[in-house]
């Protein structure tokens, strides 16, 4: 195939299933799942031609027109695949979910016609080549997202959905006015490893400073950089399918990967370093990881101590780029596909707690695991994952971090990454302790009927089952050919030159 | 390849008057063909519109003398891209609506009278537009202007009772006065140049008092009929009142109108003179209107007058090209305009159409009875949805690529006070329109609706396609609209130093 037909086919590949859905009838279930899943293979497979052409060498992209002097540009390179192979594989675990988990309730074409535009403007995120490209991709993404955080139509649904927007959508437009300013100064914007920006007369650099500042601003929205944060927990009021995908996917991941191109792509590492751009952002990074852990500690709603905890990890992607050192650089990168697995393995985990045995509150967590143990041995391995337990991901996640931290002379953020899996222990041990080893109160286990043997339904157990195994693999395997790390330190290889 | 040199050879917008104006004409006639007559119009008029689109792609601008007299004596029609993408825009929205009407005013219903009235009436408008955008001279577009505008009016009162008439007489007392005053500014000019034809006076007019005082009247005259706060007054309760195919076609183009003249006069006529004080006075009130017409929407109770609102807001929009159209990004902000009126005709009319529907299904337009329209307004929801993307300012619409230019004119120029107002006006526009559509989110019971024809369904959403993805397709618009145009230079600036 045609390497730019590739490209507009992977996107259409979600994009197609999702207007077809809208259409169909709701008691349509066998067509629609039908339609969800001939999306999610195509794509598979698509991506899969993909990785191996970029691998390879060969860069795809795709020119469109849009005004004169503008263009649209689709890029494909090895930082787009890593972000690419994230959503593309686990919108397949996510989907299977979802349709387990919505069984029965209505909307459901609504929502999965949603989901898939979501995961449309996430690959376009990714295949994004140019910061204007980005851009429209990231706003049809807050589109998208939006229906899926009100699905419940409850007020306190409509509440967050609210909160939502008014962040976003402000962010957005902050994000807009940055860019616009941008291209004013710089010409096109296309991404490339080394910046674009050090060409500029050094009149401009204060300018520049000052646009950076906006545009982490404004992708710090999404990314949940504290104080831009507080839209997260609150939209823990949508179904668990959704919040998996926020967290781990679409979302926060579009922000922090938005933060990525930013420095890699437009600014370029050792610009930003000769601007004095990148330690403040690291230290921002730093309170937000600490701040995320703390405020993870006093939660009491499971959803909620796991939105908290996204704020800690996503900020560990940040601070690895804003080290600017290679192997900094690895660690953070690495993160985005790593957190992705953990966070949304405890997602599907929480969502089965909720969906089969109605519990919410940690308070009530008490002796769970006798009564749902894959779940809860899956939602354990990705706990203590997060925590950095070798040989986990989090572990070669933080290794990489540290080891990055020390190479560029930072020795304090080891301090940091010993104080932060101290807190991340500490919200998730006593969790575990509790749905162990201590005994359910007032409930027997015959208050817990199991459904046709299985602790739940297959499709609810199937999804986190096979992410808490890819954590324990992946961490196990780390320098295997094409694992996460593996295609980092390509990406980094490329970029770096060494 | 004999028969392309016959279309091409057509004055094709000359069509574009006569065809409406027949129309209007033989509905008299055959009073009880209305609808089949009007449609047909339509039709034609779409088809005709593709042709001249097609011919200044081929040719570029043309003239055309009526009766080949020549400029000083006769009348010179025109059509330049401005007027092109103008007459394709009416075109296109006008037959969306025209669909609509057929299911809105049906003719076997319980007042056929309202669609005997209205066919010939629309017709009327429709050929009053037209000629508008091609006209080439002061007086013409005059005439044309008053063609509308009593056309509009009268539309406007069709609903019948005393609210409807009320704003109808409004709106009528106010057009007058503003083309009474313009009509006062082409007279002075008369007196002192000897013409109105547009590209004569660029060329001999010189600034003096006579000039300004002209200047200033015709400016006046035009803002009161294109609603720029605070000459707003008449348009929330015209747009709000009328029937929805009325408030589509008054929101989407009528009001328009006087803005293209202004755009001409802007441009040619006075294009010499230093105008630096106006400028800024029309961008701080496009600014006071952006801002005020978003917060009265957010205020308002009823959908259609939060969408006429709305359109206040957006005129404001159109203003603060004045500002910013500086030496370098003429073509910039000349751009930006043809993009957001494009995409706000489009947009705007879906939405006057889908509250038309949900009027008719719910029986009322109050925002805060539409919840749970997840049945069977769902559809109308999602269409209202997609519409106001483009009122928004999001991408890939073309209301966003036209908000990228003016911020890109606005930081070109040093002007970056008008960045925030531009910003903020799309975050406005963002939360009244969340005011809405969170209600069809809502989860409740309802009563069952009667279902509403599909005509008044389905057309709505061809607009917001076309709004939609006007961004992603808009490279060729943009050439058609740069074909003789009064600006140079790039569309995009940069300003390295």
């Amino acid at each position: 195939m045609n390497n730019a037909l590739l490209l507009l086919a992977i996107l259409s590949s979600s994009l197609i299933p999702g207007l077809i859905i809208f259409t169909l009838p709701e008691p349509a279930l066998r067509l629609r799942t039908t339609c969800n899943m001939a999306g999610v293979l195509t794509k598979l497979v698509l991506v899969g031609v993909l990785f191996q052409r970029v691998y390879q060498g060969t860069l795809p992209e795709l020119r469109v027109p849009v005004l004169p002097g503008m263009e649209l540009l689709l890029h494909a390179d090895s930082l787009s695949l890593l972000f690419l192979g994230l959503s593309a594989g686990l919108w397949l675990l996510t989907t299977v979910y979802a349709i387990g988990y919505l069984e029965g309730s209505p909307h459901r074409s609504r929502f999965f016609g949603f989901f898939s535009l979501c995961i449309f403007a996430t690959t376009g995120i990714a295949l994004a080549g140019d910061l204007v490209t980005f851009l429209i991709f990231y706003e049809l993404l807050t589109l998208s997202t939006y229906p899926l955080v009100v699905h419940r139509g409850t007020p306190q649904a409509l509440q967050a959905g609210r909160i939502y927007l008014a962040y976003t959508l402000a962010g957005g437009a902050l994000l807009l006015f940055a860019t616009v300013w941008l291209r004013s100064l710089a010409g096109p914007l296309n991404f490339a490893s080394a910046g674009i920006l050090f060409t500029l007369d050094a009149s401009l650099h204060a300018d520049l400073s000052l646009i950076f500042l906006l545009l982490i601003a404004a992708l710090g929205v999404k990314a949940a950089l504290v104080p831009l944060h507080s839209w997260l927990p609150t939209a823990m009021v949508a179904p668990a399918p959704v919040s998996a995908l926020l967290h781990a996917v679409a979302v926060v991941k579009a922000g922090a990967f938005g933060i990525i191109r930013v420095i890699h792509g437009v600014y370029g590492v050792e610009f930003s370093m000769t601007l004095g751009l990148l330690p403040p952002l690291a230290f921002l990074a730093v309170f937000t990881s600490l701040y995320g852990s703390v405020q993870a500690l006093r939660q009491n709603d499971l959803k909620r101590r796991l939105a908290f905890s996204t704020v800690s990890q996503i900020s560990y992607i940040i601070l690895g780029i804003a080290l600017g050192g290679p192997a900094a650089a690895i660690g953070g990168l690495v993160h985005l596909v790593h957190q992705g697995l953990m966070k949304i393995t405890l997602f599907f985990c929480a969502g089965n707690l909720a969906e089969t045995l109605q519990i919410h509150k940690i308070s009530d967590m008490a002796g769970v695991g006798r009564r749902m143990p894959w779940t809860m041995s899956a939602f354990t391995l990705s706990a203590l994952g997060m925590i950095g337990l070798p040989p986990l991901v989090g572990f070669v996640s933080k290794w990489y971090l540290g080891f990055g931290a020390l190479e560029v002379g930072q020795s304090w953020i080891v301090v940091f990454l010993v104080v932060s899996t101290l807190l991340n222990a500490g919200y998730f041990l006593p969790l575990i302790y509790r749905a162990w080893f201590m005994a359910p109160q007032g409930r027997r286990n015959e208050d817990w009927p199991e459904k046709n043997g299985l602790e739940t339904d297959w499709t609810l157990l199937f999804p986190p089952l096979v992410t808490a195994a890819l954590v324990l693999l992946l961490g196990l395997w780390a320098q295997a050919p094409f694992s996460p790390l593996y295609w980092v330190q390509l990406i980094v290889l490329r970029e770096y030159g060494q | 390849m004999i028969l392309a040199d016959f279309l091409l050879a057509q004055p094709w917008f000359v069509w574009l008057i006569l065809l409406p104006l027949g129309g209007a004409a033989s509905t008299f006639v055959l009073p009880r063909r209305v609808a089949p007559i009007g449609f047909c119009c339509a039709l034609l008029i779409l088809a005709g519109a593709v042709f001249s689109v097609c011919q200044l792609a081929a040719t570029g601008s043309l003239t055309q003398a009526a009766g080949h007299w020549s400029a000083p004596l006769g009348i010179v029609l025109r059509a330049d891209g401005l007027a092109v993408v103008m007459l394709a825009t009416t075109a296109g929205v006008g037959f969306i609506i025209s669909c609509y009407a057929l299911g809105y005013f049906p003719a076997r219903g319980h007042e056929p009278s309202r669609a005997r009235y209205f066919w010939p009436l629309w017709l009327f408008v429709w050929a009053g537009c037209n000629a508008l955008y091609v006209s080439a001279d002061l007086f013409n577009l005059y005439v044309t202007l008053e063609i509308v505008t009593l056309a509009a009016v009268a539309l406007t009162a069709l609903e019948g009772g005393a609210p409807a008439v009320g704003a109808a007489l409004r709106y009528l007392l106010t057009s007058l006065v503003g083309s009474l005053t313009y009509l006062a500014g082409v007279a002075l000019l008369y007196a002192g140049w000897g013409t109105v034809d547009l590209s004569l006076l660029s060329q001999v007019l010189t600034e003096d008092p006579l000039s300004r005082t002209a200047m200033a009247l015709m400016i006046c005259g035009l803002l009161l009929k294109s609603a720029l706060f605070p000459l707003h007054f008449w348009l929330p309760p015209a747009h709000g009142k009328a029937p929805a195919p009325v408030s589509a076609i008054l929101s989407a183009l009528v009001v328009k109108t006087a803005y293209v003249v202004l755009l001409r006069l802007w441009f040619e006529v006075f294009a010499s003179f230093d105008r630096a004080m106006t400028a800024h006075l029309l961008g701080a009130l496009g600014s006071a209107a952006i801002i005020w017409g978003s917060l009265m929407a957010l205020r308002q109770e009823r959908l259609k007058l939060l969408i006429a609102y709305s359109t206040v807001a957006q005129i404001g929009y159109l203003f603060l090209v004045f500002p910013l159209a500086g030496a370098e990004t003429a073509a910039t902000v000349w751009t930006a305009v043809i993009l957001f009126m494009v995409a706000h005709a489009c947009g705007k009319a879906a939405m006057f159409l889908v509250a038309g529907t949900i009027q008719q299904t719910a029986g009322h337009d109050r925002i805060s009875q539409m919840a749970g329209a997840g049945g069977p307004i769902g559809v109308l929801a999602v269409v209202f949805a997609l519409a106001s993307v483009t009122i928004i300012g999001l991408p890939p619409s073309g209301g966003f690529f036209a908000k990228w230019l003016l911020l890109n004119a606005a930081l070109a120029t040093g002007q970056w006070w008008y960045c925030p107002v531009i910003l903020t006006g799309s975050l406005l526009a963002a939360a009244y329109v969340t005011r809405v559509l969170s209600w069809a989110f809502l989860d409740v019971r309802r009563n069952v609706c009667p279902v509403s024809s599909r005509v008044m369904k389905w057309p709505p959403l061809a607009l917001c396609l076309v709004a939609l993805l006007l961004g992603l397709a808009a490279y060729g618009p943009v050439r058609v609209a740069l074909t003789g145009a009064p600006v140079t230079g790039h569309v995009l600036v940069e300003q390295r130093p």
